[in-house]
């Protein structure tokens, strides 16, 4: 029997105060990060902010000065490029900004680079134009879904267990989300739809995990292992504490491979995803379990059910 | 829990049959044709095949005031028979007109004329002054309602003509809300005329020439009334640089683009690229006709979403109902034309609203990083399973196959696209699909360390661990439920995937690993697990 851990005896709950101080941090950040996002000062996808992105797959290396400064000529400074190493690869960004003009351009600035690049041809490999109000439908779309996910799993999970555990678990899980945007916008990565694909995806696993460290918690509550809520936490998350180690581990492996062999469409939303394994494992033992004994309170009150 | 072992092994065995037959076709080529054609198929989103999506906002606006002037030319011309003098046109606004009269009992007249010739107008009698008189129509709330259906309705069947035409499998264009559509055209390699082919308008009108206006007045701002300023477009074919020559035309069309009946390619001998020949059903070569009849040795404006392609001197009246539009065409060019004119016009505007073209290149670029993503993914999951839980393990393993099979075929039943997205969400389940065995092998760890015989372990594991395994399943499920809910295109993709996999994997993870213990304990207790 291979044991990664075994028999431990961690005191979990007694590192509260401090990784309760690390949670408030990331979640402030995080907080910080969504309202940047929402004043539009933080890198917001095409898809959400509205604008033009075009790929294009050049023949030879190209020169990412001489493109811009053509850009720039046109009249579009404000572009963004973008190149993907050792494939001649160009991403051209160009947001809508503030501009409502639903004008597309992908077409000119096209044909621009064509006349103005006679001798290393280039095929288009994808052009994205969004209309700011599409953009903003999304978005609108992207809060509801997390709006809804929350409440269905209060819903379910006060349900299964009680209210109490439900809220702790969304809490957790909403402190995963907050971790990750926050995280995303100190490096300034791009959020797109598919990031917050990627934040929903995280708020389900961060919420299985949990789920299974509760379930020990109810059940060794109802065996009356330990005199109070908090040993019987610790004693409930060393008990599961292989699992988790082994299951974050599978999906980070898979995450993993995403990362390095996905292609660079998928490689912000693996960086997401890897990033949100860990923090939604760190989150159901340092975040979820404490903050149910301090509302919970120490007495060993039978979960119902 | 079940205790037939063989009725399990039968389920699995038939539910592993049936996963084949339904999924081969969408993996190779090489099965019978029959069998083909019956099975429903996975999908390839556009960006996994390439093509395009587009969605349109319909200018439904645009087509109230349009139907609103055809209104108000007819009213014009009615009055005119009865000898009404109209002195002023005049749009106004929520899709209205209002004509002016001399003093006198005009207005009167044409008022009640007017309601009797057009009982879809709303007709009343305006202010009254010392000069004149003006009647107000208005199109009554269910004509513009049906504008509104129509410039929909009527723009998706228009739009569906064009694509046929252009040759593209497969497309799909449907109406969204109240004005907008959706037009995706999965694997079409021209991507920038197809674009054009679906968001032209396409109105193609006959306008007289006004001899009498000046450009230069026109161009300052003083077109006559019922003139308007547009240009004419030239490509120059040896430099390539195109010129706008301004020309001032009569707003009133003499004949529009919904009579033409064909609409062919044709090249001229003497060079200059393709042109478009255009023959009119009977109703329009009548019009035609009349028209150059009344018009000879004045100028013909053929007019094509308000640019001016030709405008030729009428030499002599045409009664065959023929006409020619020529402007260098390439011979694309020329091809895109007449099929849009053979199509009609799009009863109103619409403008790109959301354009997101693949190229075939990507989508298969994109393909094999997937694929090769997820087959590495899967294969350094099963490797650590394997090294971690030996046996168990492996058995682990031997339903995380199962998994991968029934949840291709789940998607090819339901004949559900597979995205970019969807790929990592088939990784992802990978990933997740393992934690039920996890889940339990733990478990039956425990039992094990606490001194249980290995079989009462194995039970008990599975029995311990049920309930947590369909909790952390379900929770998931709904967040996976609600971004399919919310989710566009490729995100929709994710959510099937990982939707589907997340249920299957209950499935698997429970019944087809507790089947090959019971089956091992069936005959002897095991006195060791390998786990």
């Amino acid at each position: 029997m291979i044991e990664i851990v075994k028999n431990t005896k961690i005191d979990f709950m007694g590192l509260k105060k401090y990784t309760f101080a690390i949670s408030a941090f990331l979640v402030l950040l995080g907080f910080v990060g969504t309202v940047q996002i929402y004043r539009g000062k933080a890198n917001l996808g095409i898809d959400l902010a509205g604008g033009t992105s075009i790929q294009l797959k050049f023949e030879k290396p190209f020169s990412m000065d001489a493109i811009r400064s053509l850009l720039a000529k046109a009249g579009h400074g404000e572009a963004t490029l973008q190149e993907v190493s050792g494939e001649n690869i160009l991403l051209v960004k160009l947001r809508a900004g503030d501009k409502q003009d639903e004008k597309m351009i992908a077409t000119p600035v096209v044909n621009l680079l064509r006349q103005s690049l006679p001798g290393n041809p280039f095929i288009v490999e994808s052009v994205s134009e969004i209309g700011p109000a599409i953009g903003n439908k999304l978005r609108r779309d992207a809060e509801l879904a997390l709006l809804m996910s929350a409440i269905a799993i209060i819903i379910y999970l006060a349900w299964r267990f009680e209210f109490k555990f439900g809220v702790a678990a969304t809490i957790a899980t909403f402190h995963d989300i907050f971790t990750i945007v926050g995280i995303f916008w100190i490096f300034g990565i791009e959020k797109d739809l598919l990031f917050i694909t990627a934040l929903l995806t995280i708020g389900g696993y961060s919420l299985t995990d949990t789920v299974v460290v509760f379930d020990r918690i109810r059940e060794n509550i109802r065996l009356r292992k330990m005199k109070t809520f908090s040993e019987t936490i610790n004693l409930s998350v060393n008990e599961v504490l292989s699992r988790t180690i082994i299951t974050s581990v599978t999906v980070f492996i898979a995450t993993i491979s995403l990362l390095v062999f996905g292609g660079h469409v998928l490689r912000n939303f693996a960086l997401a995803l890897a990033m949100g394994i860990v923090i939604g494992t760190y989150s159901s033992v340092f975040v979820a379990s404490p903050i149910l004994a301090l509302w919970r309170g120490e007495k060993m009150t039978d979960v119902k059910r | 829990m079940w205790k037939s072992i063989t009725g399990r092994i039968t389920l699995i065995a038939v539910l592993t049959a049936v996963s084949i037959i339904v999924l081969l076709p969408s993996l190779t080529d090489r099965v019978p044709a029959g069998w083909k054609d019956k099975m429903p198929k996975i999908n390839l989103g556009l960006d996994l095949q390439g093509g395009v999506f587009l969605r349109l906002a319909v200018d439904i606006d645009k087509a109230i005031e349009n139907t609103s002037m055809r209104y108000a030319d007819d009213a014009r011309a009615v009055c005119r028979e009865k000898a009404l003098p109209v002195l002023a046109l005049q749009k106004i606004a929520d899709g209205g007109f209002s004509l002016r009269f001399p003093p006198g009992d005009f207005a009167t007249r044409a008022q009640a004329t007017l309601k009797d010739e057009f009982p879809s107008l709303d007709v009343s009698l305006g202010e009254v002054k010392a000069d004149g008189a003006t009647v107000i129509a208005r199109m009554k709330p269910a004509e513009i309602q049906a504008i509104r259906t129509n410039a929909v309705v009527q723009g998706v069947e228009t739009i569906r003509n064009r694509i046929d035409q252009f040759g593209v499998r497969e497309p799909q264009i449907i109406a969204e809300g109240d004005d907008r559509i959706v037009v995706q055209l999965p694997g079409v390699k021209d991507q920038q005329r197809a674009i054009e082919l679906v968001g032209k308008t396409a109105l193609l009108e006959f306008k007289l020439v006004d001899e009498g206006a000046s450009v230069e007045e026109a161009l300052k701002g003083n077109v006559p009334e019922d003139a308007q300023l547009l240009y004419q477009k030239s490509v120059d074919p040896q430099s390539g640089r195109a010129t706008k020559t301004p020309m001032v035309v009569k707003k009133r069309a003499l004949l529009t683009g919904d009579t033409i009946k064909t609409a062919k390619v044709n090249f001229s001998n003497q060079g200059g690229g393709a042109h478009v020949s255009l023959s009119f059903d009977t109703q329009g070569a009548k019009v035609f006709d009349r028209v150059t009849a009344e018009n000879v040795k004045r100028r013909l404006a053929i007019v094509l979403d308000d640019t001016i392609y030709s405008a030729p001197v009428i030499q002599e009246r045409i009664s065959g109902g023929e006409a020619q539009i020529t402007g260098n065409f390439t011979p694309e060019e020329a091809s895109d034309l007449a099929i849009v004119l053979r199509a009609g016009s799009l009863p109103a505007p619409v403008k790109v609203i959301q354009n997101v073209s693949i190229g075939p290149s990507l989508g298969l670029d994109s393909i094999n990083k997937g694929v090769r993503a997820a087959l590495i993914g899967a294969l350094l999951v099963v490797l650590f399973m394997a090294f971690y839980y030996k046996f168990a393990g492996v058995v682990a393993d031997f339903a995380l196959v199962f998994n991968i099979l029934f949840l291709l075929a789940g998607m090819a039943a339901f004949s559900a696209t597979l995205t970019l997205p969807g790929i990592a969400g088939i990784i992802l389940a990978i990933g997740m699909a393992v934690d039920s065995n996890v889940l339990i092998f733990e478990r039956i760890r425990e039992e094990i360390r606490s001194k249980k015989s290995v079989r009462a372990a194995i039970d008990a594991g599975y029995d311990k661990a049920f309930w947590t395994v369909v909790d952390s399943h379900v929770t998931t499920l709904i967040t996976a439920v609600i971004l399919f809910q919310f989710g566009t295109g490729p995100i929709k993709g994710f959510a099937v995937a990982l939707s589907m996999g997340v249920a299957i994997n209950l499935f698997t993870a429970l019944v087809c690993t507790k089947v090959v213990f019971d089956y091992l304990n069936a005959k002897k207790p095991m006195q060791a697990l390998s786990i």
